[in-house]
């Protein structure tokens, strides 16, 4: 088989992937060596599905032993079965890094053989780049669930970052769908990193030159749309996630249908895209912005409203903490405002040190004023000075947001002012076109 | 100080604006515009600004003082902006800072300031972007690129590139402003270059070029097709030295007359 072909068919075995960063690290390139990495990441290109390129992201093998039904390598599927060897993808690598093609390297695999045999493979060929060519840069390597901790260990003295997919939101989507796996084969080996992580964070402070365990941290994966959970399970699975595990990041990958068995939704379905952009505005939610997964969710209203954004969903409920004084909120309470982000919350506090801001100067600042204007005053007053209704405003919220999300629907947008209520996720949800 | 119906014109180079800035303070006035050599004629009376090293050392100095660091890294790097009138803006922020101090990076609701920041805002975009969207073709010890950006990004991406390729010795052209990064290990200079012209692709090069279009087509979901989101990531404008972007013939062997519309990329990306 050709290096093309190989190249070819461990892509699209690997791209259903999502997180494809780079980030997290800075790293000056070392004597003799190849590469660098920036703490920011960086893209070389984006795919033809607007997704960032920023590594070469392949299997090492898809001729796997498991047959988990939501995956395009399962083996009972008949598909053309390619395997890399260490050196073979170590110069491939080199080649495409040298050309600036990419970032670095984006490595999991099937379950070759065994979990063990696999995991030396990888280390293999991550041993190749760093020992021989002396590779500086990022390396991003699935931990293969159920292989030796101590492979394991070797593997994340190699990587950058690590990362164990979750799969699927529940354990018993988990146990239907992966019966191979288990939720405790899948959360052991990410204790285990999380573990390693901290010790060696520890070790650094007394030994500055101990060797570094996976320094970008951790992340995980798993498929939305496949199985039956709300969104409110997932984000709760997800802040927990983060807090049990301190993990960097949780990626969420909208379930594309593959397979067709019984098991799964028909082949037909299209993969739930805007779902998927709302758990990723959620999950930036709890990660920058302060909230918790119960402020936008609960039992009651399991699922996010298609409309409009999670943030905008908050604040619309709770209109009682509003309007706020731009020139005199704190940065927390800034942040929670619809149409301000991390960037122009910090600006304003900048720009507030020197003059008295107005709704004028809130447009230089990065400000969103068509969201922001129905929550905040500018030396006390109002944009228009008009009263605001929630509904008034959740109206217009959706109008401006729904044009970005609908495009070529903008005339039946309308219809959508007629139903009283369109607070209600559920009821939103059937007015959106299929 | 007194705003004046007057055009100076300098000869566009850092230190000539800094002169610009020592003659506004030595004639207490204000001009109407900059000039640069290429710059088209105005109605208005012209003054000839020369550049003495001297003058613009002296304000140049009076920066980091005056205006802080932040303030004068701001006018520093201002000058590798695209910003039209860039000459006149970032005199106005010179002696605004002068008049504020250094608190004048902060005033962000100002609107000079704001003009400098969102220019400024531009051209680390792009330098950023640059970092990923350059390609380079490697032909035996040595690696040549060429980009196209509005900006004046080499001054900005040589660290990144000096310490991504320590070992190696290569050339990154930016064909819009003509000048080169030119690398060797343990150096790395910023040089004029009036025209540059990559030598046509070895089997090696056509290989890796050909791997990573594969790569490329083969990575994107086909179920998950958005060209818009594609576009605003990666506008069309930096395609045309993007090695993915190459069709086949041109790819696999440049010296062939491009097919019509294949190379019409490169120019249109201007
Ligand atoms: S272990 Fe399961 S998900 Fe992973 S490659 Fe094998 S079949 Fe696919």
């Amino acid at each position: 088989m050709t290096p093309m072909e190989k190249l070819e068919i461990l892509t699209d075995a690997a791209k259903y992937d999502a997180a494809c960063t780079s980030s997290g690290i800075d790293r000056k390139s070392g004597p003799g060596g190849i590469g660098n990495s920036t703490a920011c990441g960086i893209c070389h290109s984006f795919a033809a599905d607007g997704r960032c390129i920023s590594l070469l992201k392949v299997l090492f093998s898809n001729a796997c032993i498991y047959d988990c039904e939501y995956c395009l390598n399962r083996r009972s599927n008949q598909t053309r079965r390619a395997s890399f060897t260490p050196r073979e993808l170590a110069e491939l690598t080199i080649g495409f890094y040298r050309r600036n093609y990419i970032e670095g390297l984006f490595l999991s695999s099937g379950v070759i053989k065994n979990p063990d045999y696999t995991c030396e493979q990888l280390i293999e060929t991550l041993r190749i780049l760093r020992e021989e060519y002396r590779f500086g840069g990022y390396i991003h390597a699935k931990a293969i669930p159920g292989a030796d901790p101590l492979l394991l260990s070797r593997l994340g003295t190699l990587a950058d970052r690590m990362s164990v997919n979750i799969e699927l939101p529940s354990e018993a989507s988990l146990h239907r769908l992966a019966p191979e796996k288990s939720r405790d084969s899948i959360l052991r080996p990410m204790g285990l990193i999380s573990g390693k992580i901290r010790e060696n964070s520890t070790e650094l402070v007394r030994y500055r030159h101990a060797p570094r365990f996976s320094p970008a941290g951790q992340s995980t994966q798993m498929i939305i749309g496949a199985t039956p959970e709300t969104d409110w399970q997932i984000l709760r699975l997800t802040e927990s996630l983060y807090q049990k595990y301190s993990l960097k990041r949780v990626f969420f990958s909208a379930y594309v249908p593959v397979n067709s068995t019984a098991l799964l939704p028909p082949s037909n379905t299209k993969p739930p895209l805007l779902r998927e952009h709302r758990l990723y505005q959620a999950d930036w939610l709890l990660r920058f912005y302060g909230f918790s997964a119960r402020e936008l969710l609960d039992e009651e209203h399991p699922d996010f409203n298609p409309l409009i954004d999670p943030k905008c969903n908050w604040a619309i409920h709770h209109m009682e903490q509003f309007p706020v004084e731009i020139n005199r909120a704190e940065y927390e309470m800034l942040l929670r405002v619809p149409g301000i982000g991390v960037k122009s919350a910090r600006a304003i506090l900048t720009a507030r040190r020197s003059t008295a801001l107005d709704f004028g100067d809130l447009k230089k600042l990065g400000v969103v004023l068509k969201r922001a204007q129905y929550f905040i005053t500018c030396r006390g007053k109002a944009l228009r000075g008009l009263y605001v209704t929630p509904d008034t405003a959740l109206r217009n919220l959706i109008t401006e947001q729904g044009r970005a999300l609908l495009p070529g629907e903008q005339m039946e947008q309308l219809s959508f002012f007629d139903t009283p209520s369109l607070l209600d996720a559920k009821k939103a949800a059937t007015l959106l076109p299929a | 100080m007194e705003k004046k119906n007057l055009a100076y014109r300098c000869d566009g180079s850092f230190h000539g604006i800094l002169c610009c800035v020592y003659e506004i303070y030595t004639k207490k006035e204000f001009p109407a515009c900059i000039l640069t050599p290429e710059s088209p004629a105005t109605l208005y009376p012209e003054k000839w600004i020369e550049t003495d090293k001297a003058h613009g050392e002296r304000v140049w100095r009076s920066l980091p003082q005056k205006l802080g660091r932040q303030g004068a890294r701001m006018v520093r790097d201002g000058y590798w902006t695209c910003v039209p009138e860039k000459e006149l803006l970032l005199c106005r922020f010179i002696v605004k800072g002068y008049r504020y101090g250094p608190q004048i990076s902060e005033m962000l609701a100002d609107d000079t300031v704001n003009a400098l920041r969102q220019a400024l805002k531009h051209l680390y975009n792009e330098a950023h972007l640059f970092c990923g969207f350059a390609r380079f073709s490697v032909q035996g010890q040595v690696m040549t690129g060429v980009i196209t950006p509005k900006n004046r990004v080499l001054p900005l991406v040589k660290e990144h590139f000096c310490s991504r390729y320590p070992e190696e010795y290569f050339l990154l052209y930016d064909k819009t402003h003509r000048e080169a990064l030119m690398h060797q290990p343990g150096r790395g200079e910023i040089i004029p270059m009036e025209e540059f012209i990559p030598n046509a692709p070895d089997e090696v090069e056509r290989n890796f070029r050909r791997l990573w279009k594969k790569f490329y087509d083969t990575v994107a979901i086909r179920e998950r097709e958005n060209p818009r989101c594609r576009m605003t990531h990666m506008p069309k404008r930096y395609w045309g030295d993007m090695t993915e972007f190459q069709e086949e013939e041109t790819l696999v062997s440049p010296s062939l007359p491009p097919k019509e519309g294949a190379n019409a990329l490169p120019g249109a990306a201007r």
